[in-house]
């Protein structure tokens, strides 16, 4: 026996050593953007020739940029809102509502897993403009909570998953309305969730590309404008001090989203301070 | 659809059917709209011919027919199948001993962990992709660090612009996927399960073959899905580092959609692509059926 856990402990080490070499291999590409964006070159490549913030000096004052970012916030923060109202309401609906069509409505909406960006795009790019929006900052929002849904369903899904049941119950005995026991009892009890799958949300929709390369119009989004940059050698330290910001922007939101994903459910394991009011 | 949802009502919960109503409509319009209305779109127009208009004129199968018979995109599905599976082969194979430590050994450290093996997924696409261009491209990364440390003598072309590199950069930029799908399905074996195989004798790589193994297949078979899917529809990673050797379906989509403008055979090729997720689909049900799940 106690040769067998020998083993395994050495067996873990080694483990240990490879998730190690895995994570470098993770972080290591993402970490060569904010490298780069202080080096004194127009060129991504080693040596580094010096430490500079001329890039991000660069990005003052540029309309073209400002522009986009500001589309993009305005973009992310309506369509998480729209994604995160329909992961509340259906994955609600599919625990509680005991009806067919709730769980037929929360399987459809966890299936955009199945289907690659592209389609997505192109279905939609028919779908605005056979109803005559066209490719516009409408059709992004529509896009992008097609895109972020899933998430949101699953998160808020797990999260209500892990309400006792009778907290619910209780309400619903002690003569609270339907209405009133959501409102009143299940959102407060989920608002860590919600916080959670809201940045989540927002990351996808400031981050997304695939999708919105079909659906914007004459205003690109952030990650169009990068795009739009790429192609030109000139550009690219620019894009990697971007990118950089971008990136710092990223890790903070979705720690921020992960810690409060775990503040909720420890609240979850004691009901007694559940409900203070 | 309401008098649906009121038949539906179970009587000891006295469920207002306005209340159910609010509450079903904002998931009903986007799964029903966004998703089947639109999707049903694309199937409508690939069965229609190309007019310039927005929903083309006649129906026909002339789409389906021409990407049936035209050798060009049995080769292009083909690369597409090879370098999707080969991304999925490599993002399932590497990930599986990462999720077997966060469940088996990582003790305290395992919510640290899984939050930074799944970080990466949160930050841009883009950016990830084009960190590859970065150390792939022929003045970048790679080339100046093997000249550098005295291996070769001059630059190569030989790393941006090969399907090789769509292959690692799209391993790379999926990685995240196939973590949790197949933690989640070690995690919920039971101990018990474990220690029964060790005290009936099992060598560790025994039990790990005839008892883990089997038992994690639906994390795998999902992980494997939920990577498959967007790579075999990507056309961002192609474009970028892939050079013309590696137009895959997605970038003949895309293209079909913006410079060669031709809706319907756009949207035939999308459901071919959907008809292909589909087999995979049902293969991997199949597959999961006879590896005996039992979660």
């Amino acid at each position: 026996m106690s040769a067998t856990r020998t083993e395994a402990n050495a067996g873990g080490r080694w483990l240990g050593l490879y998730v190690v070499a895995y994570l470098v291999f993770l972080y290591l590409p993402i970490l060569l953007i904010p490298l780069f964006s202080f080096n004194d070159s127009i060129q991504a490549a080693f040596p580094l020739q010096g430490f500079t913030l001329q890039w991000y000096a660069t990005l003052y004052g540029n309309p073209a940029l400002s522009g986009a970012l500001a589309n993009s916030l305005v973009i992310a923060t309506i369509a998480a809102s729209g994604a995160t109202l329909c992961g509340i309401t259906v994955s609600y609906m599919d625990l509680y509502g005991s009806s067919p069509l709730a769980a037929t409505i929360s399987a459809i909406s966890r299936l955009p897993i199945l289907i690659p960006g592209v389609i997505v795009g192109i279905s939609l790019l028919i779908l605005v403009n056979l109803i005559g929006l066209g490719p516009s900052r409408i059709a992004i929002v529509l896009g992008h909570i097609l895109v972020a849904l899933p998430t949101t369903v699953v998160i808020m899904r797990s999260r209500f998953a892990a309400i006792p049941k009778t907290i619910r119950e209780a309400a619903l005995d002690l003569g609270a309305s339907d209405w009133t026991t959501f409102r009143r009892v299940m959102l407060p009890l989920s608002l860590p969730a919600i916080i959670s799958a809201f940045m989540l949300a927002f990351l996808i929709s400031f981050d997304e590309f695939i999708v919105v390369f079909f659906l914007a119009g004459t205003e690109p989004t952030l990650p169009l404008y990068i795009w739009s940059q790429l192609r030109f050698p000139r550009s690219l330290p620019t894009v990697m001090a971007l990118g950089t910001a971008i990136l710092t922007v990223s890790f903070i939101i979705a720690g921020l989203a992960e810690v409060l994903r775990h503040r909720g459910l420890n609240v979850a394991r004691r009901p007694a301070l559940a409900n203070p009011a | 659809m309401s008098s649906i949802v009121a038949s539906e009502v179970p009587a000891e919960s006295g469920s207002s059917s306005g209340f159910r109503f609010a509450m079903l409509l904002p998931g009903g319009l986007v799964t029903f709209f966004l998703i089947l209305f639109a999707l049903g779109l694309v199937l409508f127009l690939a069965l229609r011919g190309n007019d310039g208009s927005l929903l083309g004129a006649g129906f026909t199968a002339d789409n389906f027919i021409t990407v049936i018979s035209d050798p060009l995109y049995w080769t292009v599905t083909l690369r597409s199948l090879v370098i999707a599976g080969l991304v999925t082969l490599a993002t399932v194979v590497t990930a599986y001993p990462v999720a077997y430590y966060l469940a088996f050994h990582a003790g305290r450290r395992r919510g640290l962990l899984l939050f930074l093996v799944t970080l990466p997924f949160w930050t841009s696409y883009l950016l990830r992709v084009f960190a590859w261009k970065i150390v792939l491209a022929y003045n970048g990364v790679l080339n100046s660090a093997l000249i550098e440390s005295g291996i070769w003598s001059e630059p190569t072309l030989a790393f941006l612009n090969t399907p090789a590199a769509v292959v690692v950069t799209l391993a790379h930029a999926y990685a995240p996927f196939a973590i949790l799908p197949i933690y989640v399905a070690l995690d919920t074996i039971p101990k018990s399960l474990l220690e029964a195989a060790s005290d009936l004798g099992a060598r560790p790589f025994t039990a790990f073959r005839r008892v883990v193994l089997p038992n994690s297949m639906p994390g795998v078979l999902a992980a494997a899905l939920v990577v498959f899917v967007p790579t075999v529809g990507d056309y961002v990673t192609p474009a970028m580092v892939g050079g013309p050797a590696s137009t895959i379906i997605g970038s003949l989509i895309q293209s079909q959609f913006g410079k060669a403008n031709d809706w319907p055979f756009g949207a035939a090729l999308s459901v071919c692509v959907m008809m292909v997720i589909l087999c995979v689909v049902l293969v991997a049900r199949d597959a999961d059926r006879r590896f005996g799940s039992r979660t």
